[in-house]
């Protein structure tokens, strides 16, 4: 076991395949010389060298055009959007190109390319640095949508995405960057379309993604001193979702809350919310609620965020509703 | 208002004396008359609303197609548009599959999920159409990086339109290619209008070549009629690829006889224009050089137009007479497993 943050973690995961892999490379902006905007990338280009760890222009749309293609001829390849709020430019390329390419053309071209993300979600950077956009990549087929919240399920999801022949949006928390965990030093991968119950517990459902795992892990506590156990869930994967997982939670609990940084409306917390009444309506005591911010651009100053995300105590608050 | 008047190339029967094989100069003969009757008779069957969608037909540019992907090996990518069926053909694929595809039929090559703006061959290097405008020059850029990390000395072609020039995608990819010296040729079919609108009033410079200096890489406009002309201008922009120095842009003048889609009534060009470049017609260039250098004769020339249109209409033949595809068949592919 080693102690290792959530960025590194991932540095691993990406350094162990890309030595395991020689169709592995990775571009992006500022990836190679610089070692990662926020060091996501440290000691690739030394490792790899210029041609399979290389800086780009910024120009989002051949950045992901560029995978696109190299995916189509054999490669495996990993770009890197450096922030989520920057997919506007790169849309086409991810929606129409590559989600699309197998499907059409019925397997004639396999789609290994991860396109490596970030949300920075509340880390102050205002309304271009702060959005939690997984439910534009969740609503499109072919693609698959990835959101770790720890760092060993970072390093296990990103090898796993390396290795999957579709395109898989990998969304990396900036928030989560510096929080540590034991991580075992053999070679572990961790399968797509997996939830993982962080705690388990037997009177509310709560999923949770990304940064609001840790918030519900904190919730939990508290409640538990109440005499209140919550069954944590981080999906891990947005898409596939694993809606078994989340039911036979629901089935046990009878109550269900779901709690993203992400907005209500068509997002994870709506999807989450609709799975349970298609699959056990019948097991719910109360109506599944839904804990977001409200729908607002991430404004830039001091206490907005506070004022805006869930946190610790208005997950407190919503499983006590849930519970009265 | 009244298109503006563009440089059309050389007027002079067809392009640079140099010497081209006479079989290679029949092989690029007989590709056009199939690009043209596969064109001529998809036309014909459309108008009689024998398939679905839409068609956006090549007629006219079938120089353009054919001389640039006649430079290209087996193992070289072109990606294309929503008017590439001369670029299909050009590039080797077979002709009954990409019909059927039209047609929406099982057996098209797509399955019937493409339609007319789809189509792909991996082992041809054909990496599909597209129905974004300039949606596929970007993932160029990606074939031709997967040729610099094999160290292969493959090349790739992004094929578009004009109207594509003034997307970012053909910006930025252009950008990236001269940047890291990629082995892409960069072909822009100047058609002189992008559905209805002609390119002088999109653009302040009319030569899409131009755009090239700006990246710092070579452009050149071509008479895109002259299939010789074509042929040398890709010989040469490929050869630099293969040698490692870099992209190039070509831009091929021509024109497109149709529409922008087929039912297009055109009130945007004048018919005086439409004869203009009805004038310089690349077939009709082409058989003249021959009949005039004495390759060939008119007979077996004739010989192999007729040749070209009993394929394209058995090809035909064989889409009406095919099934639709299983509606079951959509859940499949979304995912590989
Ligand atoms: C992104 C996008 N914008 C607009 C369209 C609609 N559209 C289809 S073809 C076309 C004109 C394209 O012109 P050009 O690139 O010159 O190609 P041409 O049709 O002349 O071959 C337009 C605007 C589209 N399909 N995709």
């Amino acid at each position: 076991m080693t102690m290792k943050n959530y960025c590194w973690a991932l540095i691993d995961a990406i350094n162990e395949e890309m030595a395991r892999d020689p169709d592995v490379f990775l571009a992006g902006e500022d990836v190679a010389a610089a070692g990662g905007a926020f060091g996501g990338s440290r000691g690739l280009l030394a490792a790899h060298g210029p041609l399979r760890v290389r800086d780009t222009p910024i120009s989002e749309e051949v950045i992901v055009g560029l995978g696109v293609g190299a995916a189509m001829t054999g490669k495996r390849p990993i770009v890197e959007i450096m922030f989520m709020d920057f997919f506007g430019l790169c849309m086409d390329q991810i929606v129409n190109q590559a989600a699309k390419m197998h499907y059409l053309y019925q397997g004639a071209f396999k789609m290994p390319m991860v396109i490596r993300t970030m949300t920075a979600v509340e880390m102050g950077i205002g309304p271009h640095h702060s959005q939690s956009l997984e439910a534009w990549v969740g609503h499109v087929p072919g693609l698959k949508v990835v959101m770790p919240s720890t760092p060993r399920d970072a390093k296990g999801l990103m090898k796993s995405a390396i290795r999957d022949d579709n395109p898989v949006v990998f969304i990396e928390n900036l928030a989560l960057h510096k929080i540590k965990e034991d991580i075992e030093d053999e070679e572990f991968l961790i399968p797509l379309g997996k939830a993982d119950i962080k705690r388990a517990g037997r009177d509310v459902t709560v999923v949770a993604t990304g940064l609001m795992v840790h918030k519900a892990l904190a919730a939990a506590e508290i409640l538990s001193q109440e005499g209140i156990e919550i069954e944590v869930i981080d999906p891990r994967t947005i898409s596939p979702l694993d809606v078994d997982t989340i039911v036979a939670s629901v089935r046990k609990t009878n109550r269900a809350l779901v709690v993203t940084s992400a907005h209500k409306p068509f997002g994870l917390a709506s999807e989450v919310a609709a799975q349970i009444m298609d699959h056990a309506f019948y097991d719910l005591d109360v109506p599944v609620a839904r804990l977001t911010p409200p729908f607002t651009p991430q404004p830039f100053g001091k206490g907005f965020e506070a004022f805006l995300h869930p946190d610790k105590a208005s997950i407190v608050a919503a499983v006590r509703e849930l519970m009265a | 208002m009244s298109p503006r008047k563009q440089t059309a190339g050389a007027k002079t029967p067809v392009g640079p004396v140099r010497t081209v094989e006479p079989g290679h100069i029949f092989q690029m003969y007989r590709k056009m008359l199939e690009i043209r009757e596969c064109e001529d008779q998809l036309n014909t069957a459309f108008s009689k609303n024998l398939f679905p969608g839409y068609i956006h037909s090549y007629l006219g540019q079938e120089a353009c197609a054919v001389g640039v992907c006649s430079a290209l090996r087996d193992d070289d990518y072109i990606v294309t548009t929503h008017r590439g069926r001369g670029h299909y053909l050009a590039k080797g694929m077979a002709l009954t599959p990409m019909i059927c595809e039209m047609f929406g039929k099982a057996n098209g090559i797509c399955g019937g999920r493409g339609g007319e703006m789809h189509a792909a061959d991996p082992a041809l290097g054909i990496l599909g159409g597209n129905g974004i405008v300039g949606g596929g020059i970007p993932y160029a850029t990606g074939a031709a990086y997967s040729a610099v990390l094999n160290g292969s000395d493959q090349v790739a072609v992004a094929f578009f339109g004009e109207g594509a020039s003034n997307q970012g995608s053909f910006h930025e990819a252009m950008n990236l290619a001269a940047a890291w010296n990629l082995p892409l040729l960069f072909v822009c079919e100047n058609n002189l209008y992008a559905e209805m609108t002609p390119f002088s009033a999109s653009s302040r410079q009319v030569d899409v070549a131009r755009r090239a200096e700006g990246y710092g890489i070579p452009g050149e406009v071509v008479d895109g009629n002259d299939v010789l002309a074509v042929y040398a201008a890709a010989e040469a922009a490929v050869a630099r690829a293969r040698s490692g120095a870099g992209p190039t842009l070509l831009e091929l003048k021509t024109y497109r006889y149709g529409g922008h889609f087929q039912g297009d009534p055109c009130h945007y060009r004048t018919r005086e224009e439409e004869a203009e470049w009805r004038a310089r017609d690349p077939l009709i260039r082409l058989h003249a050089h021959i009949l005039s250098q004495n390759l060939s004769s008119e007979s077996e020339l004739d010989s192999w137009r007729e040749d070209q249109k009993a394929q394209v209409a058995a090809a035909i033949e064989v889409a009406l007479s095919s099934p639709d595809p299983d509606p079951n068949e959509a859940l499949s592919f979304v995912y590989a497993s």
